[in-house]
């Protein structure tokens, strides 16, 4: 069943054209070097400040690099980033959330404690204040986000496991044998996934303006690597001058996360797990 | 005959609240026990403390033996303990709707037993499996086995179920109600198969029900519970004859037949006390047409009665 989701997610409308879009961005950033004949870091100031033409489809930026060209190589950065972020927050939270759940007592209050105090912090804030302790970059920004998101994937995964844990086949398996490993492992987890990773999902899509955002405050990836959000913050300032230095990225960030949470609520639709997530938020 | 399962004098308690006294039951090879008694009497408790699984409700035995095979269950570890459950002992639980896990294939969660305890590689666990459905006379086991659970009817999933519990070739098995979840005609069917497949391995059966007529129909001794006390005991036959007991007569007269004039199908006025206000003295005297003084003020003691042993101070009075 879980599957043959992610397909049936793709039939409804709205999910094949976000999916659509997702496997394009996705594509443009594996075959970036493939797919643009110009370099993202080589500047060319005589070609600066270029509207969009059939050499510089989107135009150039103020160091005449082409516009186009760092869009797809921030497709890298801000796509790795939120992605790896997020991996690292489900993993981490459904090892919290499932041994909270499991051990109980005072090492699930202690949890849950932690979860509800982050959880009443924006995610903003949270990234900002780790971003700040660990300093600007890749890696700080990837570590903030996944710390902002900790709490929301502990939470569900809790969630889950506590409402399994009751079910009679977890009783039945254990009335057959099995042991703790194995019924959290084989039973209890794998029941827990589907929310989990539908969540994780609409997540990453929050996690690419968060991205952007700690980028366009000049804390992200550092120049000359480009990211959406960088590359909006170098335009923001040209608004008026070189519009399209700060559109494009901006539809783009727009675009994919608003194509992200089409194909997360196809997915939810598809696997049937509304409910749950509701009761778990 | 050798005694497989023995419950000496067991009582269980869930904090301060006393639920099962003075269990005395004993399930040799070879033998079906029906454990009977209405909800809340605490058949499915006496279930728990046979497999030392009462931490989990967290219960616990204040007093008596749980004996597995001559062993204390209480002197084991917890891990010898596990490694009796699913391989020497095996459980069917009560609900098949939701016994089993729902994103596993129905397969590999009947091999897993069998190679957990019976250390069977892939290929056997799997072929167990698919000769155990047959046995459940489950058409098309091997497309049943690539199943998920809600592919399937209630019918067959308490066949899988009841699968599982033989997939360690368990000596004794434990059935908490294996059919109330199911359809009159199919639970007949899974009865009479659970019977038969315990009979041709030389098995030995506690089957926990609230239904004489199953009782009747392939059980060889009638355990009888009411309120956490055990009220009668002895082989199906005599019982039925000659119930001891007020109350496994009441029971016996629960049981609908045919040629039955209508309106006379007779259930038993009352209800089963709760555990925090139990009656003095006899627990079924508010409920017995037969009580006197004497069972508001004292407890009837187990005793001897014909092949059996009841516990009623007018025993086999009117029978």
């Amino acid at each position: 069943m879980s599957a043959a989701a992610p397909i049936r997610a793709l039939r409804r409308p709205s999910g094949g054209v976000a999916g659509l879009w997702l496997a394009l961005v996705a594509l443009a950033a594996v075959a970036a070097p493939l797919l643009t004949p110009y370099a993202y870091d080589v500047q060319a100031l005589r070609e600066a400040y270029q509207a969009p033409s059939a050499a510089h489809w989107l135009g150039t930026d103020e160091f005449g690099r082409d516009l186009l060209t760092r869009l797809i190589y921030g497709a890298r950065t801000s796509l790795s980033v939120s992605a790896t972020a997020i991996a690292i927050s489900v993993a981490c939270g459904m090892v919290l959330g499932a041994a909270a759940a499991w051990f109980g007592g005072w090492f699930d209050r202690a949890v849950t404690v932690v979860v509800d105090l982050t959880w009443s912090f924006p995610e903003i804030l949270i990234a900002l204040i780790l971003v700040a302790i660990i300093g600007p970059g890749t890696t700080g920004t990837m570590i903030a986000i996944s710390v902002a998101y900790l709490a929301q994937f502990t939470r569900l995964t809790r969630a889950q496991i506590m409402t399994l844990k009751g079910e009679t086949f977890i009783e039945a398996a254990r009335s057959l044998g099995a042991g703790n490993a194995h019924i959290l492992l084989r039973h209890l987890l794998p029941n827990a996934l589907a929310p989990v990773l539908v969540s994780a999902m609409l997540a990453t899509g929050d996690a690419i303006i968060l991205e952007a955002t700690l980028g366009f405050f000049g804390l992200g990836a550092q120049p000359p690597t480009p990211s959406w959000g960088g590359m909006m913050s170098a335009g923001s300032a040209l608004v008026f001058k070189a519009p399209w230095i700060i559109i494009f990225p901006g539809l783009t960030v727009a675009i994919t996360v608003i194509a992200i949470n089409l194909y997360g609520d196809a997915l939810i639709a598809a696997l049937d797990i509304r409910a749950k997530l509701r009761r778990a938020a | 005959m050798s005694t497989l399962l023995q419950l000496e004098s067991v009582g269980v308690s869930i904090g301060t609240v006393a639920l099962l006294e003075g269990i005395s039951l004993s399930v040799e090879r070879g033998q079906i026990l029906g454990l009977v008694g209405e909800s809340g009497s605490g058949k499915s408790l006496t279930a728990l403390a046979a497999m030392g699984l009462l931490p989990l409700i967290g219960g616990r035995i204040t007093t008596g033996q749980v004996r597995f095979d001559g062993q204390d269950m209480a002197a084991m570890t917890e891990a010898q303990r596990r490694a009796l459950r699913g391989r020497r002992i095996g459980f069917v639980t009560q609900n098949p709707m939701t016994a089993l896990d729902p994103v596993q294939r129905i397969g590999a969660q009947v091999d897993i037993v069998s190679r957990l305890h019976l250390g069977l590689s892939w290929q056997a666990a799997r072929a167990r499996t698919l000769d155990l459905l047959t046995q459940m006379r489950i058409p098309e086991p091997a497309a049943v086995a690539e199943a998920y659970p809600h592919q399937l009817s209630g019918g067959m999933k308490q066949r899988i179920v009841i699968a599982m519990a033989l997939a360690g070739d368990p000596d004794l098995i434990i059935a908490d109600e294996p059919t109330t979840a199911l359809d009159v005609t199919v639970q007949a069917q899974i009865i009479q198969i659970l019977g038969q497949i315990v009979r041709e391995r030389g098995a030995a059966l506690l089957l926990i029900t609230h239904d004489m007529g199953v009782v009747a129909q392939i059980c060889d001794r009638v355990a009888v519970l009411y309120a956490g006390r055990l009220a009668e005991e002895g082989p199906v036959g005599p019982i039925f004859a000659a119930p001891a007991h007020p109350y496994t007569r009441a029971l016996i007269g629960c049981i609908p037949q045919e040629g039955m004039a209508k309106g006379s199908l007779r259930g038993i006025p009352g209800a089963v006390p709760s555990a925090l206000a139990m009656p003095s003295g006899c627990r079924f005297n508010p409920r017995c047409p037969h009580a006197s003084a004497i069972c508001c003020e004292t407890a009837p003691s187990f005793a001897p009665f014909g092949a059996g042993g009841v516990a009623c101070h007018h025993a086999g009075v009117a029978s």
